[in-house]
């Protein structure tokens, strides 16, 4: 990409960038107020910084935070809004919405659980997007402009360049750092589609924008933020069809897991094209018509919207980078070791901007790490966090840990014990009974390698097993854990229990059998 | 049908197994040998189905349905028509690169609904020609050329390039975008594809294409049995139909401790504690009623049905514990079980006859019913065409109960114990 059509891109986004483009009401300008205040005025920098994190996403919010209560002195560079992704266009956004869509797919189903199908369900767009606007309001508060200079930390508005190995230029003023961490984060990628520019598309940067829902919405890539969209648009009413590249749906979750949310998708009424690539899109008046190609057949589909969720980039550019000795890749992002430290010793990277796993637990979580190593000579590996992540579909897919394959790859025999959420009392009385709870654990031990959980609530279930996985606690532990009852979390102590009645070898049995006879 | 309870065990197999075996008279095209894939009329031929079909003729002449002189020439019309069928890129050729197509048209026998170049179903295909090779061993002209020809058309078949360049095989090919994305993901009924890939005597498949295939296993404690888990119960079913895995071991089923027998018997029980457990409240599901697979269905339609809201599939890949399933049983797949769980596939066999006699038609069992989607009868809605992939299991596997016929025939054929022997497996009959 040239330098000047970076700059017309990052320019288009930063117009299209929620919540600038959000309609302006009350809930919006609080919004506004707190991560990117109009009379905001940057401080001017007094000596040299302990520490300078570009980005104030999760990750740099947590590392500039931390810093700054340990008493270091520490400067937040951000050029357009505080909280990052989470609150402005990612999970925030995506679950106040997505929470509104299950109510109503579930006003629809309430005979399922004996109540009365309301009369009329009318879907009242907006007010979904205001209720949207006024959660993230609420919740831009904790971490505010103002919140943050109060805590210490020096906020600075605009660009970050690298001025050279420990100096960092922002808004004119040029701030030397003892180290510094880049958590840039990253922006969705574009497809290279013919057409597809010309005609517009959303991403999750400008889909919460929306002021109406699109009849029908096509979703370029089924990953996870196109799965949670696909299934809540098509909840607000919109015909909504997913076309992925990709022949298996959801390619790195487990087969039964994608099996069970394709499955759910379309008793929704989403329409799955798997195995299909978008190869063109034109105008046709105010229609967008999609040429499609599946196994050598084309077709076209028209509709109002087009979604692309094919991946992220790292935002890696604009920052000067080389002159800080600071090595990337603009597919994989900025350089780490282990202890996430760049190719400058100095400098540190933290999220988005150099994990393979985009989440914002995993930004925070290797933010502390950087902190740590960077500012106590700490020598904390990314390599030991066990990270979970969760799709918040309905039902949703949670995993940690690894994959049987991963498992099988490293030479490591696997059982999965395997707990059907249809078996579970409390999935059976919620009419949740679509998922299962795996947990893959070494053959002969207890020792968990990893769990795939599909659920109505699985990412709050697979917190369970993080915990067993982070304490070195094996399922026959976890089989002497007393859960209340009913509860879906159950499961994880009926696959537990599982594993225990292995333990019952025929010669245990014979030996029990005889000892309970005499 | 009030008769067949009084039938013993033999007496009802017989009896099943002959009407099916009769579907292979009744769908052939004596001019090239094809089988029609379905009943209905105006079916294409199916490659596989016509492996099944090349697989049942030697069971009709040991069983004295049909004689061997008549085998003998269905089976070398068939192997004459697939040696001399044009191989090409062309998008309406026979096959390519000694693989074939999908589906033919009955009588040109090429290829029809643009249909892919099929790993899987050319394998099933290979299956019954060396079947044919082996069982055909008397010194005559027709059969001399019937064991040329069969060892001619294996030959022929170019594993390498059905790799597409990477370790494992692709699942197909189309002249219009060239390899399939799709790939194998998990176990499925390819270990017969590997091991006939892997014995190939002039372009085998490298022995990490069946290590890298079996890291997709899952080996799963569902419902209290350990098993390599696949959720069609036709997985368990098509590559036993003519491999007999009783005691032999690949270095997956070492560690576990088990065989692809084993593992098929213990795919059945947890196939019926499901339909014991029924978590959806299907209509007819129980200790006796079960066969959850790969088969015809009522077509896609939503309906509500005693207060619930059921969606129903057309041929589908349906499949246990995990879904999808509409309620809809495969009778079939419960007989195609009878070598590894005798006990319940006849007491299954017996329920049907006395529960729902009516979906039964001169001893046929259909692809599929569904007790809930109400018709008359208890049965509720029935495939109206039979299936010769359902047909073909039924005959091979009670075969394989009855008399091992199958199995034995196999065991002679020499690509079988080679492609075994690469992919790791040892023990039981290959020592």
């Amino acid at each position: 990409m040239t330098n000047s059509s970076l700059q017309q891109e990052q320019a288009t986004r930063s117009d299209q960038l929620s919540p600038s483009a959000q309609p302006d009401d009350r809930f919006h300008r609080a919004l506004l107020h707190n991560v990117h205040p109009l009379a905001w005025r940057n401080p001017k920098s007094t000596g040299k910084y302990k520490l300078v994190v570009i980005g104030a996403g999760p990750g740099g919010i947590t590392a500039a935070r931390e810093a700054a209560a340990l008493g270091a002195k520490v400067a937040l560079i951000e050029r357009n809004f505080i909280g990052g992704d989470r609150l402005n266009v990612g999970c925030v956004p995506s679950k106040a919405i997505i929470r509104t869509a299950r109510l109503y797919a579930e006003m629809r189903n309430a005979d399922n659980v004996g109540a009365q199908v309301p009369g009329s369900i009318g879907i009242g767009f907006p007010t979904v997007m205001e209720r949207m606007r006024r959660i993230q309001a609420r919740l831009s508060r904790a971490d505010s402009a103002q919140r943050l200079s109060e805590a210490g930390v020096d906020v600075y508005f605009d660009e970050a360049r690298f001025a050279g190995f420990d100096t960092v230029e922002v808004a004119g003023d040029k701030l030397r750092f003892r180290k510094a961490l880049i958590a840039t984060g990253a922006r969705p990628l574009t497809p290279p589609i013919p057409g597809l520019t010309e005609v517009g598309y959303l991403t999750n940067e400008n889909v919460f924008n929306l002021t109406e829902c699109p009849r029908r919405l096509l979703v370029i890539g089924g990953g996870p933020l196109g799965c949670e969209l696909a299934q809540a648009f098509c909840r607000f009413g919109s015909h909504v069809i997913i076309a992925q590249d990709d022949p298996m749906f959801l390619p790195k979750e487990e087969r039964d897991a994608a099996q069970i949310l394709s499955d759910s998708l379309a008793r929704d009424g989403v329409e799955i094209h798997l195995n299909t690539t978008v190869v063109g899109v034109r105008l046709d008046g105010k229609r967008k018509i999609v040429e499609l190609v599946c196994a050598g057949d084309k077709f076209s589909v028209s509709v109002d919207e087009i979604l692309a969720g094919i991946g992220r980039a790292p935002n890696v550019e604009g920052m000067n980078l080389e002159a800080a000795g600071v090595r990337y890749d603009t597919g994989t992002g900025i350089h780490v070791n282990d202890f996430l430290q760049t190719t400058n010793r100095r400098i540190y990277a933290a999220g988005d901007v150099c994990l393979e796993h985009k989440f914002t637990h995993a930004a925070e979580a290797s933010a502390r790490i950087a902190i740590r190593n960077a500012l106590f000579l700490g020598r904390k590996r990314l390599s030991a966090l066990t990270i979970p992540w969760c799709t918040y579909t309905d039902p949703e897919i949670a995993h940690i840990g690894l994959y049987v394959r991963e498992a099988r790859e490293k030479a490591i025999p696997v059982t999965t014990f395997t707990i059907l959420m249809q078996d579970v009392d409390r999935a059976v009385t919620d009419g949740e009974e679509q998922g299962f709870v795996k947990i893959h654990v070494r053959q002969g031990n207890d020792r968990i390698l990893g769990a795939t959980v599909v659920a109505r609530h699985a990412g709050e279930m697979i917190n369970g097993i993080s915990l067993a996985i982070t304490s070195g606690i094996g399922l026959r532990a976890l089989a002497r854990v007393i859960h209340t009852y009913p509860t879906q979390a159950g499961a994880i102590k009926m696959a537990a229990e599982a594993y225990n009645r292995t333990r019952l070898t025929p010669t245990l049995k014979s030996l029990t059998k005889r000892w309970l006879a005499w | 049908m009030a008769e067949l309870s009084a039938q013993s065990d033999e007496e009802l197999l017989d009896r099943f197994q002959r009407a099916a075996f009769g579907y292979f008279l009744e769908q052939y095209n004596p001019e090239n040998g094809l089988v029609a894939d379905r009943s209905r009329a105006g079916a294409p031929a199916s490659i596989a189905v016509v492996g099944f079909a090349l697989s049942c003729y030697p069971v009709g002449v040991e069983r004295g349905w049909m004689t061997r002189a008549d085998a003998a020439a269905r089976t070398l019309v068939t192997l004459r028509f697939f040696c001399n069928s044009l191989q090409s890129e062309q998008p309406d050729a026979t096959g390519y690169k000694g693989f074939y197509y999908h589906f033919l048209d009955m009588k040109a026998g090429k290829r029809v609904w643009q249909s892919e170049l099929s790993l899987i179903d050319t394998t099933l295909l290979l299956a019954g020609v060396l079947t044919a090779g082996v069982y055909f061993d008397e010194d005559t002209t027709t059969e001399s050329e019937i064991r040329e020809r069969a060892d001619a058309i294996y030959r022929r078949v170019n594993w390498q390039w059905a790799r597409g360049g990477g370790t494992t095989v692709r699942q197909g090919w189309k002249p219009e975008c060239g390899f399939l994305h799709y790939g194998w993901d998990g176990y499925d009924e390819a270990i017969i594809l590997y091991v006939l890939g892997l014995a190939s005597p002039t372009h085998p498949l490298p022995e990490r294409s069946y290590i890298e295939w079996t890291a997709t296993y899952q080996w799963e404690n569902i419902y209290e049995y350990e098993f390599l888990y696949a959720g069609p119960l036709f997985i368990h079913h098509f590559s036993q139909a003519w491999i007999d895995f009783a005691g032999i071991r690949d270095h997956f089923m070492r560690e576990k401790k088990s065989d692809y027998f084993e593992n098929s018997r213990r795919a059945t029980y947890v196939q019926r504690e499901y339909a014991r457990r029924n978590p959806f409240g299907f209509e007819g599901y129980g200790k006796d009623c079960w066969g959850i697979t790969a088969n015809d269905g009522p077509g896609f339609q939503k309906l509500k049905i005693d207060g619930r809201e059921r969606r129903f599939l057309g041929y589908a890949a349906r499949g246990v514990p995990y879904g999808p399933d509409d309620g809809t049983i495969d009778p079939c797949a419960v007989l195609a079980s009878l070598p590894f769980a005798p006990e319940l596939s006849l007491s299954a066999l017996r329920h049907f006859c006395a529960r729902y006699p009516q979906m039964i038609r001169d001893s046929r069992l259909p692809s599929g019913f569904n007790p809930t989607l109400p018709r008359d009868g208890p049965s509720g809605w029935v495939s109206e065409a039979y299936f010769g992939l359902d047909q073909g299991i039924v005959v091979l596997m009670i075969e394989n109960y009855r008399s091992g016929l199958i199995w034995k025939l196999m065991r002679q054929c020499p690509y079988i114990g080679s492609g075994l022997r690469r992919a790791g497996f040892t023990d039981g009959w290959l020592s």
